[in-house]
């Protein structure tokens, strides 16, 4: 046998280890409030709710508001980007899941990705799900891209007025984040 | 190579100096014993090209640091009055930005280099590995340097760029999300990643400088490569002393080299830049078009060409991470391309299809600039984990000198020392 000639276990090669893996141990313990510095701090954490007063905004007008240093697009949607965005069959979604932020997920409809009675507004991060870019299409006169929503100008991402990805490279809808109505006209995010 | 050292000390102190600390020894051995192949050409001197590179990007960097302001609200502006207020700011600024683009133009040349000439084959390839990670961390340096301006280009940049890392969400859910998010230090690009930019900045060049002593080691151990890719074998007939031969030559290619990165800071400083960077940083409007700094554009190219988010991400990391498998991707026994009739081909090939890249990588991926991307991005690809595996088994290469002394002094110099020297032997390298 193989292991009568090793020599036996002693308590020095008990202790080499125990040492070793204590010093490992305490060596990545240290190293942790290093990475952890790196995350998010509790200024940027504290989660900085804005209110928006949606009176001033007209019918087809689109604004945008910072919300947690993201641009948030705010858009009064006109009768028929409401209806276009009604109307489009689930089977043709690239995504086919709605993109609530901290919310249960639920299918991209059109009702879901809005409140109920407030079908005109679609508020939404507006940040592009492919690599970041702001997407082009909330003012007037700027490139809404083949669906008539939002087109991102870095990669050719187009979403429709529901703020769905339809085509180009990215993977997601936009994000809706989580916003209530205080009053008809006026609406707290975060 | 293995030599001896001829070191002698020759006053009081450099002997007590040689007991405690050899320091002069290693400096001789390195300079003056070491011996180099006398058949280099100008292609082996963007070693020495590249130490300048680095030395002046650390010197110019030093002083940039003592004037910039790593803070989103005054970034910009200290840039500005850096070039307008600080005495030679502009010169500074202008060697240090233009410095990057040389740095680049040197690098892939020495790749390319070695590529040809095989030089990261046994028993050079950790040599070569090292050289790879100096180039991961040159990507990496000048990557952050850009960010610093806190121009559009700047911002827009980080924000792509860092955003790659959130394609790991397809994989594990949130994951991406939150390595971004530790790389941002908050919800989107802002005064915390700018910080860390920064410090991350100062620290990586020198980092670069302890790989370049680790690559320099290694060099020396197996020796340089030469033209011819056959081994020194004959010290004093095939190899000249490094100081003064390799020393005068590789200061006559710098010289040249320095020409051109004078033209570049005295005449054209903006010319290889991105106008956008000279507007500010703005987080609600991008640019209509991002584009990397010239010499990214191959790996930009890359990333547009996939299809896929993840995809696209890989196939980016992943040009850069084959070159750590060349020297053993390649199967030839022949070394030099010289001597590989059917490779050579296929060097070219990949040459042409990494300008082709970087020529596409600034235009806009649709259309025929999509296809064609995608085509050299399957060729480049190819290359590697295909064409340098096949071709070495089935290619014949063409007969090598047997000796570096033939290929320089002709084929009567065979068989060792009895020839009498047609040359006096090392003066006449060339």
């Amino acid at each position: 046998m193989a292991t009568t000639m090793e020599e036996p276990v002693t308590r020095r090669d008990f202790i080499h280890i125990a040492a070793t893996a204590f010093a490992g141990v305490g060596a990545a313990a240290a190293l942790w409030p290093v990475i952890s510095q790196m995350n998010p701090d509790a200024s940027a954490l504290s989660l900085a709710s804005i209110e928006l007063d949606l009176a001033p905004i007209q019918e087809g007008q689109g604004i945008t508001v910072m919300w947690r240093g993201k641009p948030i697009f705010v858009r009064n949607r006109s009768a028929e980007e409401i209806k276009a965005a009604q109307d489009v069959p689930m089977a043709e979604l690239k995504d086919p899941e709605a993109r609530i932020m901290e919310g249960a997920a639920m299918p991209a409809t059109d009702a879901a990705r809005t409140k109920p009675g407030h079908e005109q507004w679609l508020v939404m991060v507006g940040i592009c799900t492919h690599l970041g870019c702001i997407p082009k299409g909330q003012r007037s006169g700027e490139a809404k891209g083949d669906y008539g929503g939002w087109f991102c100008p870095c990669h050719g991402s187009a979403y429709d007025t529901s703020g769905r990805i339809r085509s180009g490279p990215a993977p997601r809808n936009l994000d809706i984040p989580p916003y209530e109505f205080v009053s008809d006209t006026k609406i707290k995010i975060g | 190579m293995a030599h001896e050292s001829t070191y002698q000390p020759k006053t009081g102190f450099t002997r007590w100096m040689d007991s405690r600390l050899p320091i002069i020894r290693m400096a001789h051995e390195t300079i003056l014993d070491y011996p180099t192949p006398r058949n280099l050409t100008y292609m082996w001197t963007f070693g020495g090209i590249l130490a300048f590179c680095l030395g002046v990007q650390i010197l110019t960097g030093i002083v940039l640091a003592m004037h910039y302001a790593p803070n989103t609200a005054v970034a910009f502006d200290s840039i500005e009055h850096l070039m307008r207020d600080v005495n030679y700011g502009w010169l500074m600024r202008y060697t240090h930005a233009v410095g990057a683009s040389m740095f680049f133009v040197a690098v892939y040349l020495h790749m390319f280099r070695g590529l040809y000439y095989g030089s990261y084959k046994a028993p050079r390839e950790v040599l070569w590995i090292l050289g790879v990670l100096i180039f991961l961390a040159m990507i990496a340096t000048a990557f952050m340097g850009y960010s610093l301006v806190w121009g559009q280009m700047s911002f827009w940049a980080v924000t792509v760029i860092t955003n790659l890392f959130s394609s790991l969400d397809t994989i594990i859910d949130g994951l991406g999300t939150t390595l971004v998010q530790w790389i941002w230090g908050g919800f989107a690009v802002d005064n915390a990643t700018l910080n860390r930019l920064f410090s991350l900045h100062y620290l990586l060049p020198f980092v670069i400088a302890g790989l370049v002593g680790l690559h320099i080691w290694a060099l020396h151990v197996p020796g340089n490569n030469n033209p011819t890719g056959v081994d020194l074998r004959d010290v004093n007939r095939e190899a000249v002393p490094f100081h003064p031969y390799y020393t005068t030559k590789d200061g006559f290619a710098l010289v040249v080299f320095a020409i051109l990165f004078a033209y570049f800071v005295f005449y054209v400083p903006n010319y290889l830049g991105h106008a956008d960077n000279y507007v500010e940083a703005n987080p609600l409007q991008t640019p209509p078009h991002i584009v990397p700094e010239w010499y990214f554009l191959p790996f930009y190219a890359i990333l547009r060409a996939i299809p896929s988010k993840l995809g696209g991400v890989i196939a980016m990391f992943g040009a850069i991470a084959v070159l750590f498998l060349v020297p053993w991707l390649d199967t030839s026994k022949v070394r030099s391309t010289r001597y590989r009739p059917l490779y050579r081909y296929f060097f070219w090939m990949l040459v042409i299809s990494c300008l082709a890249l970087g020529y596409l990588g600034a235009k806009s991926p649709e259309g025929g600039y999509l296809i064609a991307g995608r085509l050299f991005t399957a060729y480049y690809f190819l290359h590697f984990l295909v064409i340098m595996p096949v071709v070495g088994i089935i290619e014949t290469p063409k007969p090598q000198p047997r000796s570096i002394a033939e290929s320089v002094l002709g084929p009567s110099a065979r068989g060792g020392g009895q020839v009498p020297h047609p040359v006096p032997a090392a003066a006449e390298k060339r």
